[in-house]
């Protein structure tokens, strides 16, 4: 970044300006005003179609005396104060925390988020460190744990679902081979249902934090391993205690995309369940979905989503105050 | 609504430019399982050959629920299709409100819809402010239990005549390997079985009074407390149904796997489908033999506005041809349903649809709870119920309880 | 960089072929393969099976039979509502909706990268702090200020609309691509087009552009995969008849007629993840590349 030049006069800059009016576009409208139209709009009684907070027509139109303005074609822009549309503050919120539907979203997102991290990091880690060990095929195995990550949410929700049916699948198999009291149909389980999404979940994404870990591994400088070996510490003190707290910023990163991936949780779900049995596998992705396109709620759909994207917020500030905030003093 | 215009006036100029008479209609509706999908085919085939246009077969998948958010926001999106299924009800009121829809006042009253529409409910809910604005299609209640004769017999026991026998009978039905009450995971379904148990057993009063005029101290009172009671007991007859649309639901009736199954009048169409008789291989109890009484929902189409003059004919054209007597009768012996006008010859149809046709004729007639309620208000019970009848640690007191706050609640 | 982080393992260096440290890792590495091309293997199996073979088997068994009727349903003949040509209008409609975004996305986020990289301006990281936020925000907020959008333009339910979403919803992680691999190049070289006097686009054609093939290489094929599996902007952003792949075959699957078809949804579902399945065992190592230099460097 040291290298960035910075052309003193301003027609040099003009050019990169005009390249980047489609990412500043990107930012503003979309990023920062779409999400600025959606915190707005959870304030309002919206149902079908948005409704407004207030009318601008209201704001501005004041009777125009007629010896001013004949047939009203002279018109003030002057706001006469805060017209009331369909403001109904709070209210959105209170029953959004009232509805058991969205807070078993929230629990079974805090569950197979604090799972799917844990898994991920793990299985992921200690796969990069098997594949590391300098063994043959290497690039076989990667590419076997890396193809579901090819693969789209529909289909791998669509093939663990075939997999998981009791009739038919891992349940049946088993039974057949004389264990007839065996049950396994984590789809159809209330309890566990959130178990059968994380089966599938995690069966797509290790292998891509196989890849950052391994990754993250490959950048290690080889004269560590050489001086824990000369010392004699063992392999796995090696890993705990040396190499993990060397890779801080890949964990970091692969925390941050991993966390950001689970709050988006809404294709998987919708093609293995549906948010059953019940409503014991719902997701608050697929709660606003439903809240503004099924049940006509658009008010209620903005306030779930404005809620998932603060939670978003609370991971990513403290990441990026380490990540830039840390940069910055790095030059 | 200026930005709408401009978006509207592009698509018509566009529509100007290759004018031509022959339109092609593009219609979305969500009727995919093979009963539907052979009635929506005779719409497409009267359509095709009694006009110059062309069908142009929208369908969407995974029922309404998936198919209407597509719908509406392509029309408020401003790219409407020529027509829509709604089910007739709330579920367009607001766009009706905003002047999306097609006013088809006119055609109405030159083809004299409010004579030839029974019952004329119907058409009511078609109409906002004395503008007609759809056209209602059939009629399709829901009040109905289906029984697969082959469980029964394999369980040994009479075919039940109303639902105590059914509940009386479910035991031996377990017992001889078979889910007694087959039922589909998805929301709707459970939702609408409560309505029809609630009909049935808590009456058609505290029905009205809780649906219609949204009495929340009805909700919570002793009549409900007995439904809930018998839909908690209907919880244990429908384990172990694993399945998720309601046509494999039906299908598990339909191959004896199941003992039966609370669904409308659309399951018809699967069994005429399966080429099973009625009365032979199944049967079919109206208000679940308890109380013969059917609701009149139904779905009904609407044309989205249109600038383009063509197009606009092309909508009054399929309007007009929707409620014609023969395409009445063809599309709704297919689908199981009733048809919405009284003067139609339908000597055709079979046992089930001739009861439900009995009972249309003496009156005996409900509104539909997509009528009465909105579709807020139908999805928070749809939450509550399908979370009921699939969580046995929800108590029936519970519940009900749930259910009196989302009424207290309802707009 | 990039290539250094995977130029070798790092590892000790293993000894005997059959110690039990090696059989221990191989036996774990083998059994984890097999877990995870179980479901591939069921796929592949179950969609070649007749469906009385299905209702009788378990999902594990090879097929007794072998038949490829449900290839040819699944491709051609499955039906939603009236129309039966299965899986094939959808695969066209992919096809076209890809092939743009791809370009356009990549094209834009090429020179967005180019820009903060090497003619930082007042204001850019401010732009480019936004846009990475924009990465993490959940999609269903923005869901709908989107449909305002597009049909303030007139764009909803068209292609371009469509495409423009793509490009947008991929400009945040190609940017940070692209910007992070322009920061690698030698930085003499630029300062040597300057002093010839080639302006922005002049260095951009001339010389990053030729520098920089393999990174298009990876940005394609993170967009090939990302698009064609995308679900939701499918069904929200188009209209049934430009519905891509993954969205028809989420209808065929749920248009259940009668019983549901498994052989039929198998086949339809490993149709639907042919594409980027081939793209990912052709490109092999640059795929890797691709998602390493894309996360681990942010």
């Amino acid at each position: 970044m040291a290298h960035a030049q910075r052309p003193s006069q301003l027609f040099r800059n003009l050019s990169a300006k005009i390249a980047a009016i489609p990412m500043i576009f990107t930012a503003l409208v979309v990023f920062v005003g779409g999400t600025l139209w959606t915190i707005t709009y959870s304030f309002t009684g919206s149902k079908l179609l948005p409704k407004k907070i207030f009318e601008w027509f209201d704001l501005f139109s004041i009777p125009v005396p007629s010896w001013i303005a004949k047939d009203g074609a002279l018109d003030f822009s002057i706001p006469v104060g805060f017209v009331e549309k369909s403001f109904v503050g709070l209210k959105q919120y209170d029953r959004l925390w009232g509805e058991n539907r969205w807070l078993i979203s929230i629990e079974n997102l805090f569950i197979y988020g604090i799972c799917s991290l844990i898994f991920s990091l793990l299985i992921g880690f200690i796969l990069a460190a098997l594949l590391d060990q300098k063994i043959r095929f290497e690039n076989t195995f990667r590419t076997i744990l890396l193809y579901p990550f090819a693969l789209s949410f529909i289909v791998t929700g669509l093939v663990w679902q075939w997999l998981l049916n009791p009739e038919f699948g891992v349940q049946s198999v088993i039974r057949d081979l004389g264990w007839s009291g065996f049950t396994f149909d984590p789809l159809y389980n209330a309890e566990i249902v959130i178990f059968g999404i994380l089966f599938a979940g995690l069966w797509q994404g290790t292998g891509f934090i196989m890849c950052l870990m391994l990754a993250g591994l490959r950048g290690i400088d080889e004269d560590i391993w050489k001086a824990a070996r000369v010392d004699g510490i063992p392999m796995w003190k090696t890993y705990i205690f040396i190499v993990i707290p060397m890779m801080r910023p890949v964990f970091i990163t692969t925390l941050v995309i991993i966390a950001a991936g689970i709050v988006k949780v809404y294709d998987l779900v919708v093609a293995q369940t549906s948010g059953g049995p019940g409503i014991a596998s719902e997701v608050p992705a697929k709660y606003v979905y439903d809240k503004m396109f099924q049940a006509q709620n658009l008010g209620q759909g903005f306030a779930a989503s404005t809620m998932m994207l603060l939670s978003v917020m609370i991971v990513l500030i403290p990441w990026a105050y380490l990540e830039f905030g840390g940069k910055k003093k790095n030059g | 609504m200026s930005f709408m215009k401009t978006g509207l006036a592009a698509a018509a100029a566009f529509a100007f430019a290759t004018s031509a008479q022959a339109v092609d209609l593009e219609v979305t509706h969500w009727w995919t399982s093979g009963g539907e999908a052979a009635a929506v085919a005779e719409f497409a085939k009267a359509f095709n050959e009694g006009t110059d246009h062309n069908w142009v077969d929208g369908a969407i998948a995974g029922g309404g629920g998936t198919a209407r958010p597509v719908m509406i926001s392509r029309i408020t999106g401003g790219d409407p299709m020529g027509a829509t299924q709604f089910n007739h009800g709330r579920q367009a009121e607001e766009l009706v409100e905003a002047g999306l829809m097609l006013d088809l006042t006119e055609l109405a009253e030159a083809e004299g819809w409010k004579d030839i529409v029974h019952p004329s409910a119907l058409l009511d809910s078609c109409t906002l402010d004395g503008r007609i604005y759809c056209v209602p299609v059939n009629i399709h209640s829901w009040q109905w239990i289906w029984l697969s004769h082959e469980a029964f017999e394999k369980a040994g026991t009479a075919v039940p005549t109303n639902w105590d026998e059914f509940v009386a009978a479910a035991p031996k039905v377990r017992e001889a390997g078979m889910v007694p009450l087959a039922m589909g995971n998805q929301a709707w379904q459970s939702a609408g079985a409560f309505g029809v148990m609630t009909v049935a057993i808590a009456g058609v009063d505290a029905w009205s009074a809780v649906t219609i005029d949204k009495n929340a101290d009805v909700a919570a009172g002793p009549e409900f407390a007995k439904v809930f009671q018998a839909a908690a007991d209907a919880r244990a007859l429908r384990e172990g149904s694993n399945v998720q649309d309601w046509n494999q639901a039906t299908n598990m009736v339909i191959t004896g796997q199941a003992g039966g199954q609370i669904m409308g009048d659309w399951a018809q169409g699967e069994f005429q489908v399966a080429g099973q008789v009625a009365g032979e291989d199944y049967t079919c109890l109206p208000g679940l033999g308890v109380n013969e009484i059917i609701s009149t929902g139904g779905d009904a189409f609407y044309f989205p506005k249109n600038e383009d003059p063509a197009v606009e004919a092309a909508q009054l054209e399929l309007a007009s041809l929707m409620l014609s007597k023969e395409v009445q009768v063809n599309f709704n012996l297919k689908k199981g349903s009733l048809p919405v006008r009284g003067d139609v010859d339908l000597t055709a149809a079979n046992d089930c649809m001739k009861k439900g046709l009995a009972i249309l004729a003496d009156g005996n007639i409900l509104p539909d709870g997509n009528q009465t309620l909105s579709p807020d208000t139908q999805g928070q019970i749809e939450d509550l119920m399908t979370e009921f009848w699939a969580d046995n640690a929800i108590t029936a007191e519970d519940a009900q309880a749930r259910y009196a706050a989302i009424i207290a609640d309802a707009d | 960089m990039v290539d250094i982080a995977l130029s070798g393992p790092r590892g000790p260096k293993p000894r005997k072929r059959f110690s039990r440290r090696n059989i221990f890792i191989y036996g774990t590495l083998i059994v984890v393969a097999l877990y995870y091309l179980l479901p591939l293997y069921v796929m592949i199996i179950t969609s070649v099976k007749g469906m009385p073979e299905i209702r009788l088997g378990n999902v594990f068994a090879p097929p007794v039979e072998i038949t490829f009727e449900p290839w040819v349903k699944a491709w051609s003949e499955a039906c939603t509502g009236l129309n039966c040509e299965g899986l094939s209008r959808g695969f066209w409609n992919s096809v076209r909706i890809l092939i743009p975004s791809v370009i356009v996305s990549i094209a834009i986020a090429s020179v967005n990268g180019y820009a903060l990289a090497n003619w930082r301006f007042k204001g850019a990281d401010v732009f480019f702090t936004i846009l990475i936020f924009g990465a993490f925000v959940p999609y269903q907020v923005m869901l709908y200020p989107i449909v305002i959008l597009l049909r303030e333009v007139g764009l909803y339910g068209s292609l371009t609309g469509l495409i423009i979403v793509h490009t947008i919803f991929g400009m945040p992680i190609l940017t940070l691509l692209f910007r992070n691999y322009f920061t690698s190049i030698p930085e003499e070289l630029f300062k040597a087009a300057r002093v010839d006097g080639a302006g922005f686009w002049g260095i951009y054609f001339r010389i990053m552009l030729p520098m920089s093939l393999p990174i298009f290489v990876v940005a394609m094929i993170l967009q090939v995969t990302g698009i064609w599996n995308d679900f939701l902007f499918g069904v929200v952003y188009t209209k049934p008849e430009y519905y891509p792949m993954t969205v028809q075959l989420n209808n065929i699957v749920n248009s259940v007629q009668g019983v549901k078809e498994y052989n039929v949804n198998m086949a339809a579902t490993i149709l639907t993840g042919l594409v980027p399945l081939v793209v990912y065992f052709i490109s092999g190592k640059l795929f890797v590349r691709g998602i390493a230099a894309g996360a681990v460097k942010g």
